[in-house]
């Protein structure tokens, strides 16, 4: 039995592994994401994901809309009316003398047309580091497995569907014509084999890195650095700190806005830390049953 | 390169073609969807909605009340020398119990796998907790019943009765932990009260099902119990609704607040008619039926206003922003 919030080290070792290989995760840098979505393409390619409805939403360029059982990477699409940083278009125009020309300032001169983003992100499951969903199976269908990661396992899952409500970021789901749940196993099949999962093998812009968590925690600290010196000053991290509620998330995110905007929750807390305290008011709560029909005994004596 | 359209009232719909200039002939694209505010995902929640469905979940948090509440109840009438009360919550607890626990397997999405739940015991799981509970006192409540009405084995349903009786609270009050334990904002944020709640709704419950089902010189007991019970439970719910803060508005409007209301009117209304209608045997099943309907109407509104508060991401954000 491994602690159920806090800052938590050594993950696996927690879960009761030993010598185990070092924790493994994923680092989305979601200001390279092109939103080409070969990430749910590859995904679902890899894990042989059932099709889950060609809708067309209306709502940006986003038809996936979530995670949910049969969609493991959602790419998220926000248009804002709002400068990305110091843009430079990056042209060189040879012997022709444009120094001293504010070409963004006149383009931005007579209407707000410059101030224009595009924001893209590539969801996933965050495998947190104390992970709801994980406590709270009854069958231990949820488990956390040698590289850190949560995979639940298809033969024991009997689909009472608890680990649902219970993720504070509305990852896992039922497959209403399967009736267990599913999600992101961070491709355990081909992470075992050294290979790295399949939606970062297939991000062509390396927006997603996969790679040991340690590793990935120094680059987005460098990232974030590089990008605030580069006029960005929205970019910030997102999961990375160990202190947060879930202990920090083996699958975290370097952002451009709040993460309400992102559909991700802005500071969410394990529902297990708050369990003991649970516990206690309900067994409160069962002796003053038991004392309340006490004295309904006692009265009714006489 | 223009491209123009000739008609016999001259040139019309000039398009600049190549030479466009971005913006200049009116066509400015128009936002067709609601913009993305940084407030939410275009307004999409943030948590997943409960799969479970109403009857089978809410409905078990009901009759898993009303099965505790009446093995505690049917012990003090025992003790009592209230024999006919006694047998009214021994069989009412083993229906209720029964009919919970067909209501929860069905609710699974592998119905075949139930007896998964039996493969650990987790202390973080209160559904595990929960299943153990149930090994624990539903077959005491059977056994309490069937001794009671066949007259085998006395002494064998003296301790059933006993431990039903121990383990019934249990019963009751753990069900308001397994909603807790999710990141639902309505159902998380009222962990500290919502076994209170439950507690004082299985009592008055309970007694209901004396006051409809036992002979009415008998049950005195069921009176003070619901008394206590329905007390136990508006107080609760008061001060839930007030530890929830602006999330409580779930609980107030919709279906969970019409729910709510009635849980409240029926709750007192049944609680007062159970000390007004000593006499009338009519009316002692009517305050009875008042008291379970209203222990009804608190769960499936408690539930209810679980899942309005999962499907609006406004409630997920301001738990965690204040």
């Amino acid at each position: 039995m491994g602690r159920i919030s806090g800052p938590l080290h050594d993950v696996a070792g927690d879960a009761g592994y030993e010598n185990h290989p070092q924790r493994m995760g994923f680092f989305t840098d979601t200001s390279v994401c092109i939103g080409c979505k070969a990430c749910e393409v590859a995904c679902k390619e890899w894990n042989a994901i059932p099709e889950d409805g060609l809708t067309f939403t209306g709502m940006s360029y986003d038809n996936t809309q979530g995670l949910s059982a049969d969609t493991w990477r959602h790419v998220a699409f926000i248009e804002q009316r709002k400068p990305l940083g110091m843009q430079d278009p990056g042209m060189d125009y040879g012997d022709v003398d444009y120094s001293g020309v504010d070409v963004l300032g006149l383009a931005s001169e007579n209407d707000a047309r410059g101030d224009f983003r595009w924001l893209m992100a590539s969801d996933v499951c965050k495998h947190c580091t104390h992970a709801a969903c994980l406590d709270v199976c009854p069958t231990g269908a949820l488990f956390r497995t040698e590289y850190g990661t949560v995979v639940v396992q298809s033969d024991i899952c009997n689909g009472c569907g608890y680990c649902v409500p219970a993720c504070p970021y509305g990852v896992i789901d039922q497959r209403k014509d399967d009736g267990r749940v599913w999600k992101c196993t961070m491709c355990y099949d081909r992470i075992s084999d050294n290979l790295e999962p399949a939606c970062a093998k297939a991000c062509p812009t390396d927006s997603i890195q996969y790679g040991p968590l340690d590793e990935l925690r120094e680059r987005a600290a460098a990232r974030v650095d590089q990008l605030q010196e580069a006029g960005v000053h929205d970019a910030r991290l997102y999961g990375d700190d160990p202190d947060d509620g879930v202990g920090g998330n083996g699958a975290f995110f370097l952002l451009l806005d709040e993460p309400e905007a992102y559909g991700l929750p802005p500071a969410p807390v394990v529902t297990t830390k708050d369990l003991p305290s649970m516990w206690k008011h309900a067994g409160a709560a069962a002796a003053t049953l038991i004392g309340g029909m006490a004295a309904v005994y006692a009265w009714s004596r006489r | 390169m223009n491209e123009t359209e000739v008609t016999p009232g001259g040139e019309r719909d000039q398009r600049p073609g190549r030479e466009a200039v971005p913006g200049a002939k009116g066509g400015r694209e128009r936002l067709m969807v609601p913009k993305a505010t940084p407030d939410s995902y275009y307004g999409r929640p943030i948590i997943k909605q409960p799969t479970w469905r109403a009857l089978n979940i809410a409905g078990y948090l009901f009759l898993g009340g009303l099965a505790g509440g009446s093995s505690v109840l049917a012990l003090v009438s025992e003790l009592t020398g209230r024999h006919a009360m006694a047998r009214a919550g021994k069989i009412g607890a083993l229906a209720a119990i029964g009919v919970s626990t067909g209501a929860l397997i069905e609710d699974l999405g592998r119905p075949e796998r139930f007896v998964n739940m039996l493969r650990v015991f987790k202390p973080t799981s209160p559904m595990s907790m929960g299943s153990w509970i149930l090994l624990a006192y539903g077959p005491a409540a059977g056994v309490a019943a069937v001794t009671d009405v066949t007259g085998l084995f006395p002494r064998v349903g003296r301790a059933a009765t006993g431990w039903a009786a121990l383990t019934g609270p249990a019963v009751v009050s753990y069900t308001a932990v397994l909603i807790s334990d999710t990141a639902v904002p309505a159902w998380h944020g009222a962990y500290r009260q919502m076994p209170f709640v439950f507690a004082g709704s299985a009592a008055a419950s309970a007694a209901g099902l004396m006051l409809v089902a036992a002979p009415r010189n008998q049950t005195s007991p069921a009176r003070g119990a619901a008394v206590l019970g329905a007390t136990l439970d508006l107080t609760a719910t008061a001060l839930m609704q007030r530890a929830l803060g602006d999330v409580a508005e779930t609980q107030r409007k919709g279906r969970a607040g019409t729910l709510m209301l009635a849980a409240k009117v029926l709750t007192a209304a049944g609680a007062v008619g159970a000390t007004l209608t000593r006499r009338s045997r009519a009316g002692s099943a009517l305050s009875g039926l008042a008291l379970l309907a209203g222990a009804a109407c608190t769960r499936f509104g408690v539930f209810e206003a679980g899942k309005a508060s999962a499907a609006d991401p406004r409630y997920t954000v301001m738990t965690q922003r204040r």
